[in-house]
C-alpha cells in the first residue's frame, strides 16, 4: 500500500483511484472471521454436549420414585433421592436464613448510613475478597466451627458454609439495588417526618426488593450446586437425617459419589439428579432474570 | 379539630418520637454490626484454619510448601504435588479458555449473528456459568475424555518423545482434568469479557471505522485494548475459579500425589486432595489439609489482588 | 408532490469543482422514511454547512458520505452519491477505503484510550503510513492548533485532555490520515465559547487543504464559517412520520440575507422550532 502522503491529490485522475483496501489487509479480516467463527463452533461443541448429555441421560430415568424413594444399593433397580433432595432443601434453607439478614442488613448499613466513608469502601473490599475466596474453604471453616464443635457433620454446618458463599452475591446485589432508589424519594420520606428506620424499612426497601430477590435467587442458584464445602461438612446420609446436626444427603454430594460409582443403576441416577439440579438452576435463572427486568422497567 | 385534641395528640407523638429515634438507634447499630461482621469473616476463617492446620505448621514450618512426599501411612506430609497439580491445572486450563473465550466474545459482541440468535445464545452461555462444576465433572468421566481419547493417543503416539506427551493417557490425569476446567471457566470469561466489548462507547468504533480502519482493525486495535481491564477481570476471576475448583479436578485429575513430567499422568490439587482425604482424617493429617487449605486461599488471594493492582493500572492509562 | 419541488433550488448553479455530487437520495430506517429525494453538489475546497431543525435529516445525510449508516442493520441508501465521479454505493467500492478519503469528525469528541501520540498514528499505521511517523504526528497536531499545548505529553492518554483539546485531537487524528473530506457532526456542540471559536478559526485553515461538510445546530457558526448552506426542513409525511428534505442550497450570504424560500427565512430569522 501506499504511503498516505504519496495519495494522488484529488481530482487529478479518476483512473489513479483505487476504490479498495489492500489485499492484505481484506485477507487478515477474513482469516479472523474464520478463527473467531471457528472458536465459536469449537467451544459451542462441548457446551451443547453438555446440556444434551444431561438431558439425553437424565431423561429416561426420571420418574416420580426419584422424589420419594432411597438411593439404591449397588446393581438394584429403582430407587431415588427423596433424602437428597429434602437434604438440598434444608441446607440451602439454612443458607439464606443466614445469609440474606446478613448480606441486605450489611448492604443497608453500606448503602443507607455509610455512603461514600472509607467504612463502607472497607467493607466493600471486605466483601469483593470473600467472593474469590475458593467454595471449599468455606467448607473448612464451617468443619472447624461446627464440626469439630458438635462433634458431627451436619446440615448445620453446611448451610453456614454455604452461607458465606452467598453472602457476598446477595450484599451486592442488594446494595446496587438500594442504591438504585432515587436520593429525592428518600428525602421525600424524611421530609413527613419520617425517621431513618421508617424512610428504610417503609419506602426505600420495598422499592428494592426486586433487585434483592434477584439476589437471594441467584445465590441460591450458586449455592444449589456446591459439591466441595458440602462434601467436608454435610457429608453424606443413606437415610433422611433425623436432624439439622446430623449428616446430610445432598443433590451434589450424591452426583459426586455416584458418578465414581461402577454400578450402572447408581451412575444413571447421578444423571438424573445432574438433569434436576441444572433445570433447576435453570428455572432459578429465569426467575431471576424476570425479576430484574421487572425492575428495571418498573 | 379542636385545640386541646391537638395538644393531646402531640403529646403522645413526643412519646412515639422517642421510641422511634431508640428503634432507630438500634437499626443502625444492628446493619453496622452485620456489615462489620462479613467484613471481618475472612480474619475469622483464617483464624479457625490456622488453629486446626497449627500443629502441621510447627511441624513442617515452610518446608511443607516444597516437601514432596504426602504419605498418610507414613504420616508424613509435603504440599508441593498438589501445590504443583493446582498451578499447572489451572495454567493449562486458562491456555485453553483464555483465546477461545475471548475469541468468542468477539463473535458474540460483533455482528456476525443476527441479535434474534445471540441474545438467546448469551442468555445460555450464562446458564453454562451457572451449571454445578460436580456436573461438568460427571460429563467430563463419561462423554468428553472417552471422547478425545483416540486424539490424546494420537498426540501420545507421534509426540510421545516429548516428556510432556511421554506417557499413555487414561480417563483420568493433568491434562484431562485442564481441559474439562478450561471448558468450565470459559462461560465466565464470554460472559465478563462481552459485558466490556459491548458496553464500550458506539463512539469508539465509529472513530476507528471513519479513520478508514477495517473491522479488524477497528476489533484488534481499538476496542480489545479500551476492553482490557475488563477481560483480565474476567480471566483473573476465572484463575481463581480455576485454582479454587475442586469437584471437576477431585473426579478427573486420578489423585496421585506426585510430580510428573507428563501431562496425561494422574497429579492432585491441593482442593482435590482435600475433598479425597478429609473425612477420613484426623490428627496431623487432618491438620496438613488445613494447611494446603490455607496455601490454597494465599493463592487465590494473591491472583484476586493482583487482579486489583492491573485493572487499577490499566484504568490509570485509560 | 411537495417535495420535488424543491428540487431546482437544491443545486447551485455555479458550482465548477464538485468532489461530492447527491442525486435524488432517499434514506430510509427500515420503514420509516427519513430523508427524501436531495439533489445536492459540494464544492472543491469550502466548508459547506447543513443546518436546519432536529430531525430534518442532516445528521443522516452526512453519515451517507462516508458510508457510516452501514453500522445500523436497518439503514438503505436509494438514490446515486457520487465522490470524485465514482459512485459510493457501488458493489465495487469498499467502504473502508471510503472513510480513509472522507474523515469524519463527531458531534462528541471521541479519542481512543490510548496516547496522545497513539491516537494519531492509528489511522495512519492501519493505512500504511511509511513515513516518518514523529514528523506527521506534530504536523497533525500543529494543522490543528493543538501542538503547543501537548507537545510536552504525547505520552499522556488523550481522555486526559479538555474537551476542546480532544476535539481538535479528534480534527488532528482525521487530518493524519490526509483525507479529502472531511465531515463534522456538530464539531462543537459539546465544547464551551472559547474552544468552539478555536475549532471555527481552525475550519478556515483547513479548508486551503480540505472539503469540508459541517452540520451545526448553530446558525451563528454556519454564517460564520460556511461558504455554502444547505438549509434542510422536516414534514409530516402522510403515513404520520417525519421526513427530511433540502429547501434551498446556496451561497452563506444569500441563504442569510436574501433566502428565496419563506421556510429558510423562517427559521435563519430564529422564527421557527
Amino acid at each position: 500500500m501506499a504511503p498516505v502522503s504519496d495519495q494522488p491529490h484529488p481530482g487529478s485522475s479518476q483512473e489513479a483511484m483505487s476504490y479498495t483496501v489492500s489485499p492484505r489487509r481484506k485477507w487478515f479480516g477474513t482469516f479472523m472471521t474464520v478463527l473467531v467463527t471457528g472458536c465459536a463452533l469449537l467451544l459451542a461443541l462441548p457446551l451443547f454436549s453438555i446440556l444434551w448429555t444431561v438431558i439425553s441421560r437424565g431423561a429416561p430415568s426420571f420418574s416420580p420414585d426419584l422424589f420419594s424413594q432411597l438411593p439404591p444399593p449397588p446393581l438394584m433397580k429403582g430407587g431415588g433421592f427423596g433424602n437428597a433432595i429434602v437434604g438440598s432443601l434444608i441446607v440451602l434453607a439454612i443458607a439464606a436464613l443466614i445469609s440474606v439478614p446478613f448480606g441486605v442488613m450489611a448492604a443497608i448499613f453500606v448503602s443507607e448510613f455509610a455512603r461514600g466513608t472509607k467504612f463502607a469502601n472497607f467493607v466493600r473490599f471486605g466483601i469483593n475478597v470473600l467472593s474469590g475466596v475458593p467454595s471449599i474453604i468455606m467448607g473448612l471453616f464451617a468443619y472447624g466451627v461446627v464440626v469439630l464443635t458438635t462433634g458431627s457433620f451436619s446440615a448445620l454446618a453446611g448451610g453456614i458454609a454455604l452461607a458465606i458463599l452467598m453472602v457476598p452475591i446477595v450484599e451486592r446485589t442488594a446494595e446496587e439495588g438500594l442504591k438504585s432508589v432515587p436520593m429525592e424519594t428518600r428525602q421525600g420520606a424524611i421530609g413527613v417526618g419520617a425517621t431513618n428506620f421508617q424512610t428504610i424499612s417503609q419506602i426505600v426497601l420495598p422499592a428494592a426488593l426486586p433487585s434483592i430477590a434477584t439476589g437471594v435467587t441467584l445465590s441460591l442458584a450458586r449455592a444449589s450446586g456446591e459439591t466441595a464445602p458440602l462434601l467436608i461438612t454435610a457429608l453424606f446420609n443413606q437415610y433422611y437425617a433425623k436432624g439439622v446436626l446430623e449428616p446430610i444427603a445432598t443433590l451434589p454430594v450424591l452426583i459426586y459419589n455416584f458418578a465414581g460409582a461402577p454400578y450402572k443403576n447408581q451412575q444413571e441416577l447421578a444423571w438424573a439428579a445432574s438433569l434436576l439440579l441444572v433445570m433447576l438452576i435453570l428455572v432459578v435463572s429465569i426467575i431471576a432474570r424476570s425479576l430484574s427486568r421487572r425492575q428495571t422497567f418498573g | 379539630m379542636s385545640v386541646s385534641t391537638a395538644n393531646e395528640s402531640f403529646g403522645t407523638e413526643k412519646q412515639s418520637i422517642a421510641i422511634a429515634r431508640w428503634i432507630d438507634r438500634i437499626f443502625l447499630g444492628l446493619t453496622c454490626a452485620f456489615a462489620c461482621f462479613i467484613a471481618v469473616v475472612l480474619l475469622w476463617i483464617t483464624a479457625s484454619l490456622f488453629s486446626i492446620a497449627y500443629p502441621a505448621i510447627a511441624k513442617y514450618g515452610l518446608g511443607f510448601v516444597t516437601a514432596s512426599r504426602w504419605s498418610p501411612v507414613e504420616d508424613l506430609y509435603g504440599a508441593l504435588p498438589q501445590i504443583y497439580g493446582t498451578i499447572m491445572s489451572s495454567v493449562i486450563a486458562l491456555l485453553i479458555a483464555v483465546p477461545l473465550g475471548v475469541g468468542v466474545a468477539v463473535f458474540l459482541s460483533e455482528d456476525f449473528l443476527p441479535a434474534k440468535v445471540r441474545t438467546p445464545v448469551a442468555f445460555i452461555i450464562e446458564l453454562l456459568a451457572a451449571v454445578p462444576s460436580v456436573v461438568y465433572g460427571l460429563w467430563g468421566i463419561f462423554v468428553l475424555v472417552p471422547a478425545i481419547q483416540p486424539v490424546l493417543e494420537g498426540i501420545h503416539q507421534a509426540f510421545g518423545w516429548i516428556p510432556l506427551f511421554s506417557t499413555a493417557p487414561d480417563i483420568r490425569g493433568l491434562f484431562q482434568a485442564s481441559l474439562v476446567l478450561g471448558i468450565m471457566i470459559s462461560p465466565i470469561i464470554i460472559a465478563i469479557s462481552r459485558d466490556a466489548l459491548i458496553s464500550l462507547p458506539p463512539q469508539l468504533r465509529q472513530g476507528s471505522l471513519a479513520l478508514g480502519a477495517t473491522r479488524w482493525e477497528t476489533i484488534l486495535k481499538v476496542l480489545l485494548p479500551a476492553a482490557l481491564s475488563g477481560i483480565i477481570g474476567a480471566v483473573m476471576l476465572a484463575l481463581g475459579r480455576a485454582l479454587g475448583e475442586t469437584m471437576a479436578a477431585a473426579m478427573l485429575i486420578g489423585n496421585a500425589p506426585r510430580i510428573s513430567a507428563s501431562v496425561f499422568d494422574p497429579a492432585s490439587t491441593i482442593a482435590s486432595l482435600i475433598a479425597n482425604q478429609f473425612s477420613e482424617a484426623s490428627g496431623l493429617q487432618l491438620s496438613s489439609l488445613l494447611y494446603t487449605g490455607l496455601i490454597l486461599m494465599l493463592l487465590t488471594l494473591a491472583v484476586n489482588v493482583l487482579a486489583e493492582v492491573v485493572i487499577s493500572r490499566f484504568q490509570q492509562i485509560e | 408532490m411537495a417535495v420535488s419541488d424543491t428540487q431546482p433550488n437544491s443545486t447551485h448553479p455555479s458550482l465548477s469543482d464538485v468532489v461530492i455530487r447527491t442525486e435524488k437520495v432517499n434514506i430510509y430506517y427500515g420503514a420509516f422514511h427519513a430523508v427524501r429525494d436531495v439533489y445536492l453538489d459540494i464544492p472543491r475546497n469550502q466548508v459547506t454547512a447543513f443546518i436546519g431543525p432536529s430531525g430534518c435529516g442532516k445528521s443522516t445525510l452526512l453519515r451517507c458520505y462516508n458510508r457510516l449508516n452501514d453500522l445500523i442493520p436497518s439503514a438503505r441508501v436509494e438514490g446515486r452519491i457520487t465522490f470524485e465521479g465514482v459512485d459510493l454505493y457501488s458493489k465495487q467500492t469498499d467502504p473502508v477505503e471510503v472513510r480513509r478519503r472522507i474523515g469524519m469528525v463527531f458531534q462528541k469528541p471521541n479519542p481512543f484510550p490510548k496516547s496522545i501520540y497513539d491516537n494519531i498514528a492509528f489511522g495512519a499505521r492501519i493505512n500504511g503510513y511509511q513515513g516518518n511517523m514523529d514528523e506527521l504526528v506534530e504536523r497533525s497536531l500543529k494543522s490543528a492548533a493543538l501542538w503547543e499545548e501537548v507537545k510536552d505529553k504525547l505520552k499522556q492518554s488523550g481522555l486526559s485532555l479538555s474537551g476542546g483539546q480532544q476535539q481538535r485531537l479528534c480534527i488532528a487524528r482525521t487530518i493524519a490520515i490526509k483525507p479529502e473530506v472531511i465531515l463534522m457532526d456538530e464539531p462543537c456542540s459539546a465544547l464551551d465559547p472559547i474552544s468552539t471559536l478555536r475549532v471555527e478559526d481552525l475550519m478556515h485553515e483547513l479548508k486551503k487543504e480540505f472539503t469540508i461538510i459541517i452540520v451545526t445546530h448553530n446558525m451563528q457558526q454556519a454564517s460564520r464559517v460556511a461558504d455554502m448552506t444547505a438549509f434542510f426542513n422536516a414534514e409530516a409525511s402522510e403515513s404520520g412520520g417525519r421526513f427530511g428534505y433540502l429547501v434551498e442550497h446556496d451561497r452563506t450570504q444569500n441563504i442569510f440575507n436574501q433566502p428565496k424560500e419563506k421556510s429558510t427565512q423562517d427559521y435563519v430569522s430564529g422564527r421557527f422550532g
